[in-house]
Order: structure tokens, then C-alpha cells, then sequence
């Protein structure tokens, strides 16, 4: 199927480095149109630094990006924003002391004109109306939408972090440990939320520790070691033990392409 | 995606604002909210009854005229500390900007009328401060240097400027009508026979004596002498209408726009900002500009009411404004804070400055009041945040 189409994110070579630490080492990635792409590997492997290239809030050392096609510089997280890269952090980055719908529209704050557009203010009440319908529509229950996100539980906070990435319509949503607060039935909604972006055709890369989680519903897995990319396996033709041998460092199909 | 089940259990003791409350934790987060409004009642009223004149037309102006540097430096300060930040360097920028706006009138433009000299000195004194502001901003956002660290050395800077330019004086020898801009009013009160309330029409341009005939004289200001002029209250003075010009706009930036909005952010989660896309950086810089700005605003308003450039004019007001800004209710760790915090801090400090006077106790014993005062205050912020819990995120 891959061969046919046009890879919406497509990475090459990318490195970054932190003083005499290589996070990244010469990764290449693509994902293709409706795909759910899985991404893994042990503590400090380098996957939140991979995927925080992408999303602009580091910038590579090395390597290109493309995005539908072209190549891309992404200089800063709008700039992927406006491309409609959406990410999902793992520390959520959210701000504390706004609320919820302040958070869903942070950096791109609906306004209204007044004087023929010389004074414009923010329309509290487009974006307090969207964001509650937003997260209706999630089937998540805030209090009001009003309390700051540090009254928040974690799994609300993680709602709020889900609905701003959901709202803007995403070309490719990055989700990084996105059930990590949540309990077992929420999770179950994460991911059957992540199945409805692949049927809407979304591409989808998902960090997560979760095998279960990895095995339920992406297509592919690629394993990260150390900062390189050591495999990548079609989801149905991989099993548990293959891809935990592949975090580990037990098996290295980089290497054995290099032999 | 629907938390149901989690969501339910979390919604009902936790319903916004987070756990049950004891009442003794109700009554301290009361009072952490309006302890500095009713602090500031409190004042009026012992004042009043204490100190003879104290409740009068005359010292309320008194208190508005002296906390009007307060306020516009405090002003600043607000923006910049609810966005994490401090500056300590407003207080010598105001001085620049007094001694830079009186220099462009004394020496630089000595003889163009007055209808251009003013303004000229004006926007003068407003861009050196929006100079000193943008080093500020562009050495704490981009080179990554604490704003304690920068924003005290700009105001050393300052503080040297300020007193080379001027030659270790005071920059007198302003055009005579600079003095009605910074002492005149917008209303006026008479005392005795003729007396009354008077608009101050007269001081807009193309105004015609006609104008001023409408309602026995009453629009304009009246020609006075001996004990009447000396009886004459100036209510609202010029400075006093601009300060509150300014607090109103800023006030409304910060309630209202993408401007206030990003500054809260900041404060909040300066990482998640970034990642929100908001351009962090070029709104720090803004930030500094804004509060070197109202203090350059301060500067030139000292020049305006002294008639003449003082390098010293903000020194001592600086930490003043800046005790206003946390009394009050700016956060110091940046995120949360008003507007009317600021003013009613603001006039805490000019109240107090005025009442001690007038109940015959030594001005010093002010900043003893004012040091328990600003500690206080931010014990009842810490309070606060144990109460709700923002201090565990904090933390």
C-alpha cells in the first residue's frame, strides 16, 4: 500500500545532538496517509527528542525533513503547527493558570474587530462555545470551563491536551505516552480515538510504553535503541518478545544491514 | 473519548477550585483576595479620623498626584512580573527619561514654540525609555540572561546616562507653560462668594473665549488672585487624567487581548507557550519596551509638574512600585495578578505617605509599614496557592 502513495512525513537522517550526546542518530521515517505508526523503545532512546524535531521544538543537526512532499524547515513549534502538525506532549504543555478553552486556543486566540479592526479583543465566547461542544463531543466532563487547568485532574488536563490537538484539524497527529494519565477505560477511548483518525485518513505516530496499547492499534512499530532507529516491523508480522528484544538491545537490524 | 468514569468521580468533590475546604482555609482565601482592599478602606477611615484635612477635597488630590508614578511604573511592573519576569530598572529610566525630555527643551529645541517643544520632549523621553526597555528585552529573551541580572545592570546604565547628560543637576530653565501641563487640572473647585465648579475647557486648543462666557465662565478656569487662588482646588490634574488614560487602556490589554492573554501564558508555562506557538520571545521584548515605557511616562510627567529634568526623580519609587505591583496580588512567580491590584497597591503606599504626615508621624515609619506590609502579602499568596494547590505544580 505504502508504495503507491505519497508519504505525508517523510525524515532523513536525522541527528541531534546535546553537547557530546547523540539523542538522535541518524534516523529516516515516513509515514504514509492513514496510517498509525508506532513508536518505541526504552527510557532515553530518543524517541521524544525524534518526534520534538518534527513538531519544531528542537531543530535537527542534521538531516531534512519533508512534509507532503516538500522539504521543510521547521524552525518553531508554530511553524509545524501551521503546517498541521499536532502534537500531544508527554508533559502535556499546558499552562496552569489559564483554563481549559485558553489552552485549546493558546497561540491562536479567536478575536473580534471593533473600530473597523483598529482594537481587536478575544472572543471568550466563540472560543468558551467551541471548546465546551469539543469536549461533548470527546464525551469528557470538565467542571466549567472556566477552572484553570491546575484544578484539573490528570485525566481532564490530558482531555484538554487531546481536544486542542483534535480541534485543528490535524494533517499528522504526534501522541507521545498519550494515555499515561488516564485510567483503563479512558485509554480504551484513546485509542479507539486514534482508529477514528486513521478511518478519516489522520496519520497517526504514537510513543508509547504501552505494547498493549502498540499492538492494538498501529500498522507498523519502529524500535528505537540508543538514539538509532533498530527496526521496524509491520504490527501483524512482529510479535511482543521480537520488539522488547529489539528495545533491549538483543537484536539490532541496523547493524545486521551494515555487516 | 469519554473519561466517564473518571471524570464523574473527579467532578464532584473536585468541582473547580479543587478540594473541600475547612472554613478556617475558606476564611484565608477570603481574605488573601481582598485583604488590600479592605486594607485600603481601613486607611481611609483611621486617617480621616485621625488626621485633621485628611478627609478632603485638597489631600485626595494630594494622594491621586503622588501616586501617579506608583501607578504607571507599577503598571509596567505588572505586565513583566505576570509573565515571570522582574524589571528593576524602571526607576532610573524614569529619571533619563526626565532629564532626557527636559534636555530636548532646554537645549535642543530651545526656540520652537511651546506647541512643539512639548511634544517633541515628550516622545523624546518615551523613546529613550524604549530603548532601555528593548536592551532589556532583547538580552533576557534571546541571550537567556536572568531579568534580575539584566534589568539591574540597564538601570546602572541608566543611572549614569541620566546624570552625565544632566551634569549632576536639575534640567530647569523649561519653557513657562510646560508648568500648567503638569500642574493644572481638568476641573476646578472655588471656594468663598464666587465659587463653584469649573470645567477647564480653556486648555484645549481653538476654544474661543465665547465658549467660556456659556454658563457664567463656569467651563473655564476662572481668573483668580490672592486668598481665592490660594483657596483653588485643582481636582484631576493633568498627570492624574493621563495615568488613568493609561491604567484603563492597559487594564483592558491585559483583561482583554491576545496581548494579556500571551502574558498570562507566559507566566504560566513559558515551554508550553512556545509550544503553542505563541512567539515567546518577541512578547518578552514587547513586555520590557511597555514597562520601560510607563515609566519613561512617569519621567516625563516629573519634568512636566517640577519644570524640570531630575536624574533622581524615580529612585526611590522603584521598590515602591514594585511593593504596589505584589500588594497588589502579582504573583512574583508570574501567571496571575490584576490591574486593580496594582492601583490599590498604588494607593495603599500613597495614602500612607500622605496620612502619616498629617497624623504627625515621622514619613520613615512608612516603609516600616510597608516592608510587613509586602512580606505579608506574600505569605497570603503562598497561602493561597497551599490552598488550592498551585503550589504542588509550582513546586
Amino acid at each position: 500500500m505504502s508504495a503507491a502513495m505519497e508519504p505525508i512525513l517523510q525524515v532523513e537522517n536525522l541527528v541531534k545532538r546535546f553537547g557530546g550526546l547523540t539523542a538522535v542518530d541518524h534516523v529516516s521515517l515516513a509515514v504514509y496517509p492513514g496510517e498509525v505508526v508506532g513508536l518505541v523503545g526504552d527510557n532515553g532512546a530518543g524517541k521524544s527528542t525524534l518526534i520534538k524535531m518534527v513538531s519544531g521544538v528542537y531543530q535537527p543537526n542534521e538531516g531534512a525533513i519533508y512534509f507532503a512532499g516538500r522539504p521543510v524547515n521547521i524552525s518553531r513549534p508554530s511553524d509545524a503547527r501551521d503546517m498541521g502538525i499536532e502534537t500531544i506532549y508527554q508533559d502535556l504543555a499546558l499552562a496552569g493558570n489559564l483554563d481549559a478553552s485558553a489552552n485549546i486556543f493558546l497561540g491562536r486566540e479567536r478575536k473580534k474587530s471593533w473600530l473597523g479592526g483598529i482594537v481587536r479583543t478575544l472572543d471568550e465566547k466563540l472560543m468558551i462555545d467551541e471548546s465546551r461542544t469539543l469536549m461533548e463531543h470527546l464525551d469528557v466532563k470538565i467542571p466549567t470551563m472556566q477552572a484553570k487547568i491546575d484544578n484539573l485532574s490528570g485525566g481532564q488536563r490530558q482531555a484538554v491536551a487531546i481536544a486542542r490537538a483534535l480541534y485543528w484539524h490535524a494533517k499528522l497527529m504526534i501522541m507521545d505516552e498519550p494515555t499515561n494519565n488516564l485510567g483503563v477505560v479512558e485509554q480504551g477511548k484513546v485509542l479507539d480515538l486514534i482508529r477514528r483518525l486513521r478511518s478519516q485518513n489522520v496519520p497517526v505516530i504514537l510513543i508509547s510504553h504501552t505494547m498493549h496499547d502498540v499492538f492494538a492499534v498501529t500498522d507498523r512499530i519502529v524500535v528505537m535503541h540508543r538514539g538509532r532507529k533498530v527496526a521496524e516491523k509491520r504490527t501483524a508480522e512482529t510479535s511482543h518478545e521480537e520488539i522488547v528484544q529489539y528495545m533491549v538491545g538483543a537484536k539490532d537490524d541496523s547493524r545486521a544491514a551494515a555487516d | 473519548m469519554a473519561l466517564d468514569a473518571k471524570a464523574e468521580r473527579l467532578t464532584q468533590p473536585e468541582v473547580a477550585g479543587g478540594a473541600r475546604r475547612s472554613n478556617t482555609q475558606q476564611a484565608i482565601l477570603l481574605l488573601s483576595r481582598v485583604w488590600s482592599w479592605v486594607f485600603l478602606v481601613m486607611l481611609l477611615v483611621y486617617f480621616s479620623a485621625a488626621g485633621t484635612g485628611f478627609f478632603s477635597l485638597r489631600n485626595s488630590q494630594n494622594i491621586l498626584v503622588a501616586s501617579v508614578p506608583i501607578i504607571l511604573m507599577g503598571l509596567g511592573q505588572t505586565f513583566v512580573i505576570i509573565s515571570g519576569g522582574i524589571d528593576l530598572s524602571v526607576g532610573w529610566v524614569m529619571g533619563l527619561a526626565s532629564v532626557v525630555s527636559a534636555l530636548i527643551m532646554r537645549d535642543v529645541i530651545p526656540d520652537q514654540p511651546v506647541e512643539v517643544q512639548v511634544p517633541l520632549a515628550f516622545v523624546a523621553g518615551l523613546g529613550v525609555a524604549g530603548l532601555a526597555g528593548l536592551i532589556n528585552g532583547l538580552i533576557t529573551a534571546k541571550l537567556h540572561v536572568p531579568p534580575f541580572i539584566v534589568t539591574l545592570g540597564v538601570s546602572f546604565v541608566a543611572r549614569g546616562a541620566a546624570w552625565v547628560l544632566a551634569e549632576g543637576n536639575v534640567v530647569a530653565g523649561q519653557p513657562p507653560q510646560l508648568r500648567s501641563l503638569g500642574n493644572e487640572s481638568l476641573f476646578y473647585v472655588v471656594r468663598g462668594d464666587e465659587g463653584g465648579f469649573y470645567f477647564n475647557l480653556g486648555a484645549l486648543r481653538g476654544i474661543s473665549d465665547e465658549v467660556c462666557t456659556v454658563l457664567n465662565g463656569h467651563l473655564c478656569r476662572p481668573e483668580l488672585s490672592g486668598a481665592a487662588l490660594r483657596g483653588l482646588d485643582r481636582v484631576f490634574t493633568w498627570p492624574v487624567v493621563i495615568t488613568f488614560v493609561v491604567l484603563l487602556v492597559l487594564a483592558f490589554v491585559l483583561r482583554r487581548t491576545q496581548f494579556g492573554r500571551y502574558t498570562y501564558a507566559i507566566g504560566g508555562n513559558r515551554e508550553a507557550a512556545l509550544r503553542a506557538g505563541v512567539p515567546v520571545d518577541r512578547h518578552i521584548i514587547m513586555l520590557y519596551i511597555l514597562s520601560a515605557m510607563t515609566a519613561g511616562l512617569a519621567g516625563v510627567l516629573h519634568t512636566a509638574r517640577f519644570s524640570g529634568g531630575a536624574a533622581d526623580s524615580g529612585d526611590a519609587l522603584m521598590f515602591t512600585a514594585i511593593a504596589a505591583v505584589v500588594m497588589g496580588g502579582v504573583s512574583l512567580f508570574g501567571g496571575a495578578g490584576r490591574v486593580a491590584g496594582t492601583l490599590v497597591g498604588a494607593l495603599i503606599l500613597a495614602v500612607l505617605e500622605t496620612g502619616l504626615v498629617m497624623i504627625n508621624v515621622q514619613t520613615f515609619y512608612k516603609y516600616i509599614v510597608v516592608g510587613i506590609i509586602v512580606v505579608v502579602a506574600v505569605l497570603m499568596d503562598q497561602a493561597r496557592d497551599l490552598i488550592t494547590g498551585r503550589a504542588e505544580t509550582v513546586a
